[in-house]
């Protein structure tokens, strides 16, 4: 099953309950997806911000300094057993490193995105990243049932493949396997057997070729089979996609300040001012696309 | 009586409206903050008129038998499906498969339905004042659907004996629908269920779609194709 849910937001007025308003359009789509969940948040910054996953062997101060020989500057923030490394050193410089330690994952990275995913029921998991404090411009969240490959953190959505993207999916692909060794000819990396984090791939792969995120997802109409809701994100944009038959459900509320994206109406049903807002189904094989 | 779900939760609720005393003069009901809750008003076999005041989820007023309902706001995926008889009037938008598999009453939705609305339908009719989605009246075997709009593609796929009329543009017509004629007898049928449902709408302006009957025997010819 799974839920998906995302937020744009057109007016900075709700920039600072940004993740309040997540928080709650999750909690609702925790009945979807109780195996694990999670979420990825867009707050601009000058310096670039690497999202990581401890895995218990390694502690932040272990980390801390681990990288002071390594960085000239950065500060850690910590939440949970995730921390962000924020930073001006650049990704050529940081990923290789990232890769050298042992005992931590990267989960995502940009000068926009931090990305939060764990197993657990969603209302833990969004309780343990404390996302009700988060503020920023658009986020996008995660319910998982899971199918597709195991129940643990890499396993859990959102994907992100490239710099400052990320991608949720309810659904299911069925040609990822043979599409992930193309990508991987191309260079992309994978961290999991999971189907989505193909589609994921195929995107930051279309990406990198100068592609636009709508020209990109609709040729995925194409290269992409399966059943699917996509949400996917960028640094200043927000789309969304389902697959031609559109068997996956999706839900559109958009009002002057924010589109808002979910599963079922029941995730919305909370946010400021829905009862006027402009509701409606994305058809199927429709790009729906914000910001750029 | 005011039901709000708020305050009184969704399986107490239901369990009320399926469980009416039959003595009870008490028919009105308006249901509060549906907040697309599921399965709201599904299964009610008794006469009542409820209101809901908002959006709800899945399946709303499912299998309904005897009961009025009225939705102001937006539907989610099957709608009255499974209906049996009465009305169910939505006054917003409807998503996937409103209307499924009806055996009988009326569905009214005044927006638009999305894909395969009326999927399989056995006798309901159907009233779409906007437009319907892809594969609407996929499988249907009786039963009206009028679309005041557009259809979307393959409209009518694999169609039985249910009854299309669509007023607006029909993207594509799904497997085994053709157009038909539209007879000084289809238009009359039309204009009653119209008019009994009173909307303003012209039947002569409509077009007649439905089965060719050519998928309904197996043909030796195609024995190769499968």
């Amino acid at each position: 099953m799974c839920g998906i849910v995302g937020i744009y937001l057109k007016n900075k007025k709700y920039n600072k309950q940004l993740g309040k308003l997540l928080t709650g359009m999750m909690n609702n789509m925790a009945s979807r997806g109780p195996d694990s969940a999670g979420f990825a948040v867009y707050n601009k910054s000058n310096n670039f911000k690497y999202t990581i996953c401890l895995h218990g062997s390694l502690n932040s101060k272990d980390l801390q300094k681990n990288l002071k020989t390594k960085i000239k500057s950065f500060k850690l923030k910590t939440i949970s057993d995730h921390v962000v490394i924020i930073t001006a050193a650049k990704p050529e410089k940081v990923l290789p490193l990232l890769k050298s330690i042992a005992g931590i994952e990267l989960v995502g990275y940009g000068k926009s995105i931090e990305i939060f995913k764990q197993v657990g029921n969603p209302k833990d998991v969004v309780k343990k990243f404390a996302l009700d404090k988060f503020s920023g411009s658009h986020a996008i969240g995660h319910t998982r049932m899971a199918t597709e490959s195991a129940i643990t953190t890499n396993g859990s959505h959102p994907y992100s493949t490239g710099e400052d993207e990320c991608l949720v999916h309810n659904g299911s692909l069925s040609n990822h396997n043979n599409l992930r060794r193309t990508l991987i000819k191309n260079g992309i990396e994978f961290k999991s057997q999971n189907d989505t984090e193909v589609a994921a791939g195929y995107i930051s792969d279309s990406l990198m070729n100068k592609k636009s995120l709508k020209d990109t997802l609709t040729s995925g109409l194409k290269d992409l089979d399966g059943f699917y809701t996509f949400i996917t994100g960028t640094r200043d944009g927000f789309a969304v996609v389902r697959d031609e038959i559109a068997c996956k459900p999706a839900v559109i509320a958009e009002t002057k300040d924010y589109v808002a994206i979910a599963s079922e109406f029941q995730a919305m049903a909370h946010l400021p001012d829905v009862n006027k807002a402009n509701i409606y189904e994305p058809k199927p094989g429709v790009v729906y696309s914000w910001g750029s | 009586m005011n039901l709000d779900l708020t305050k009184k939760n969704l399986s107490d609720v239901n369990y009320f409206l399926q469980h009416l005393d039959k003595k009870s003069n008490e028919r009105d009901f308006v249901i509060k903050n549906p907040l697309g809750s599921h399965a709201l008003c599904a299964g009610l076999q008794d006469e009542m008129s409820v209101t809901i005041k908002g959006h709800v989820g899945y399946y709303c007023a499912g299998m309904n038998k005897n009961a009025h309902v009225t939705v102001e706001g937006n539907v989610g995926t099957g709608v009255a499906e499974n209906m049996m008889s009465s009305t169910v009037h939505v006054k917003g938008n409807a998503s996937q498969s409103a209307g499924a598999s009806g055996n009988g009453g009326t569905l009214i939705i005044d927006g638009d339905a999305s894909s395969r609305c009326g999927i399989s339908m056995k006798g309901i009719d159907i009233i779409v004042k906007g437009s319907v989605g892809h594969m609407s009246a996929f499988m249907a075997q009786s039963g009206n659907l009028v679309i005041l709009g557009d259809a979307d593609e393959y409209l009518g796929d694999s169609i039985y004996e249910a009854k299309i009329y669509c007023m607006g543009k029909v993207k594509s017509l799904g497997a085994d629908c053709v157009e038909k004629e539209m007879k000084k007898s289809d238009i009359a049928a039309l204009q009653a269920i119209l008019d009994k449902n009173k909307i303003k709408a012209d039947a002569s302006k409509f077009k007649r779609y439905g089965s060719e009957r050519k998928l309904y025997h197996f043909k030796i010819d195609n024995v190769g194709n499968y």
